[in-house]
């Protein structure tokens, strides 16, 4: 069987696999839709919430970005998982033992104000709505590309599926199909992990592959062979990197304080019966990611050597089966800059822009002297001849290893598990923001939970109406702003729930002021050089060499600042709202 | 429970979080980033320590270090008596 019918079948059966759970799982009052009833297992919770935060990037792009960034992945890496760190010790304890629904409800009850709890639903609609917008993207990419299905109709089938589960389910659905899809995208991750680091290195696991000599005979180690070819062809060294060391400090802050107020991992934990639980839950859920975040640099790794070993100065005409597929997609493009028949990689770019491959008035490829599909680009300066997409080195990582079809199939479901379970997260927070935190508690605040949970499910349905629009007309900067997700979080609602639990005193007037503050200029800073003037966005311009990526940082100081100065001119908080946070630093 | 005990409870808390965020900060930015080149300098198997530290070793202190505070958390819920039933 090929790619193709092992792809159909593993999509069709997880797919079966999440409406059955959605059925089974109805949720039957607003309880059960925003929180699952509160009575989710810690062991359960962590791996929903490691798939609710394992994105269709993570597990598609990630691994690609490393191999071509090298020691610089680690900002990912580690901005992606310390989070947890600040979760499990500063806030899901907290937060649980507070007992509402959302995130904007602490915000609202603690700061006793409407308006801040509006400033807060405003934050998780923009965070929520940027995010969620990218994972029908990826939906969209893998049914296109390993389907072969029109991306626009890849969305549709994707919108269908989330729909059907998590207007029907909410919370509950959405949790107990995020462990089916735990379990089938770390099964797609893993297998091709195994089998390519016992190829290159005689050690199946990953982690320890990464660290050892090469299978080939030579004695040198795998990292040590990958220095070489890269300071060979004038690349920095892979284990070193190119970013400056305070960009490096500053992203991976942001990363990990945005992470730690990402609205849609927090609420995971309000789904747990104890305080108790929401400590430990956080564990489990890094142990659940760790496990591919520590696979991924070993993938990057090996596939990068196996890439420039196939690859690197040899003459197109030898290269396997898969260059020639992928060309086809426009993931990679050879462009014969000197007429040698011979692949030149080199540091620089290889074309100007994206591939954009020629055609024939019958839409067939046009092929050039060796063979090659030709593009419409113009060569860019520089020796080097080859373009890839750094996506490729997931999704092709299976046929360049020569690994049997069914693990091909296997990662377009563990990327679609991926990209649906982050979905549909996403989708819960927007909704609960809407029904909950605007019509519940300010426009109509005498509505029955009957009415409340139909709320919940249209705003869920609108929800991934909203989201399918974006991801068939994606906005030119989806990719940009994600930048903005993270900064936004950490700088509005990681400081002003830490000060909310451990600071008593702070009051409403310091912390809406920091949160405003801290947002807009966050906001300013990300638009100012990633969308207004991106010709500007080079570390010469940057404001203490800060990058829009690590800007978010900056941000969450300017939002603490601002709080501690305009909350000293205004009266302490009421009593009542003292008390409140006295309780919840205590379990009983 | 007194106002008193509750109050050293919850030093005790402060206490630990500020001894297990300088771990998490030492490994993570310290080993990390700051230092990568000093620990560059060191090579352990294939790993130079910095690059192991940035992609593999920070990670597995996060998990190690919730850990640690789930147990020492759940040992002080039982001293001061504010466990959950």
């Amino acid at each position: 069987m090929d790619v193709q019918v092992w792809t159909y079948i593993l999509v069709g059966i997880t797919f079966a696999l999440y409406i059955g759970i959605a059925i089974w799982a109805k949720a039957a009052s607003t309880s059960d839709f925003y929180v699952a009833g509160a009575h989710v297992n810690p062991v359960v919770n962590g791996m929903a919430t490691a798939a609710d935060w394992m994105s269709a990037a993570s597990f598609l792009s990630m691994a690609g970005l490393i191999s071509f960034m090298g020691y610089d992945g680690a900002v990912y890496l580690m901005g992606w998982t310390g989070g947890y760190v600040l979760l499990a010790l500063l806030l899901a304890p907290y937060l649980r033992k507070f007992g509402k629904f959302t995130i904007p409800d602490f915000i609202g009850d603690r700061y006793y104000s409407n308006f801040a709890r509006t400033i807060a639903v405003i934050c998780a609609l923009i965070v929520s709505f940027t995010y969620v917008a990218g994972q029908m993207r990826g939906v969209g990419l893998v049914f296109s590309k390993f389907l072969e299905v029109n991306i626009d109709i890849g969305v549709l089938i994707g919108m269908a599926i989330v729909f059907f589960y998590a207007v029907l389910g909410g919370m509950k659905g959405i949790t107990y199909t995020q462990v089916a899809q735990y379990c089938v995208l770390i099964f797609a991750f893993m297998v091709p992990a195994f089998f390519i680091s016992f190829q290159l290195t005689g050690n199946p696991i990953p982690q320890l592959g990464f660290g050892s000599e090469l299978a080939d005979g030579s004695g040198q180690y795998l990292l040590e062979k990958l220095d070489q070819l890269h300071t060979e062809l004038g690349f920095a060294a892979y284990t070193s990197g190119t970013k400056s060391m305070q960009d490096v400090f500053f992203i991976t802050a942001a990363l990990m304080i945005g992470t730690a107020g990402l609205p849609h991992v927090i609420v995971r934990f309000f789904t747990v019966p104890k305080v108790k639980d929401a400590r430990v839950s956080v564990g489990y859920a890094l142990i659940f990611i760790a496990i591919l975040y520590t696979t991924a640099p070993a993938i990057a790794a090996f596939a990068k050597y196996n890439m420039m070993q196939t690859v690197s100065e040899q003459p197109y005409e030898e290269m396997p089966e898969w260059f020639g597929t992928w060309e086809e997609t426009a993931l990679l493009t050879w462009y014969d800059k000197n007429g040698d028949g011979i692949i030149t990689y080199a540091p620089g770019s290889a074309i100007e822009g994206l591939p954009d491959i020629q055609r024939n008035a019958s839409g067939e490829v046009i092929r050039g002297d060796f063979g090659e599909v030709k593009v419409n680009n113009a060569p860019a300066e520089g020796a080097n001849e080859l373009y890839v997409d750094r996506d490729i080195m997931v999704l092709a990582n299976p046929e360049i290893a020569n690994l049997p079809a069914w693990v091909a199939g296997l990662v377009a479901a563990g990327g679609l598990a991926a990209a649906l379970s982050t979905a549909a997260g996403l989708l819960l927070v927007i909704s609960t923001a809407v029904s909950h935190d605007l019509i519940k508690k300010q426009i109509k605040t005498d509505i029955s939970d009957k009415a409340e949970l139909m709320w919940a499910r249209i705003a869920a349905g609108g929800a991934v109406v909203v989201a399918g629009y974006f991801g068939i007309n994606p906005p030119g900067f989806v990719a940009e702003v994600v930048a903005i997700a993270f900064g936004l979080a950490a700088a509005s609602f990681f400081p002003a729930i830490i000060l909310g639990i451990f600071y008593k005193k702070m009051n409403r007037e310091g912390a809406i002021a920091g949160m405003i503050a801290g947002l807009l200029f966050t906001l300013g800073y990300v638009i100012f050089f990633k969308i207004a003037f991106p010709e500007f966005n080079t570390p010469e311009f940057w404001w203490f060499g800060i990058s829009p990526e690590g800007i978010g940082t900056l941000g969450m100081i300017l939002n603490l600042l601002v709080a501690f100065a305009v909350g000293m001119i205004f009266p302490e908080p009421p009593e009542d709202v003292q008390d409140m946070v006295e309780s919840i630093r205590y379990p009983q | 429970m007194s106002e008193r005990d509750l109050k050293g409870y919850w030093k005790k808390n402060l206490k630990y979080l500020g001894i297990l965020l300088s771990i998490w900060f030492t490994v993570s930015y310290g080993f990390g980033i700051l230092l990568v080149p000093v620990l560059n300098e060191i090579q352990v198997g294939g790993f130079k320590l910095g690059f192991w530290f940035a992609q593999q070793g920070s990670i597995y202190t996060f998990v190690i270090l919730i850990f640690v505070y789930v147990y020492l958390m759940n040992k002080l819920d039982q001293e001061f008596n504010v466990q959950e039933d």
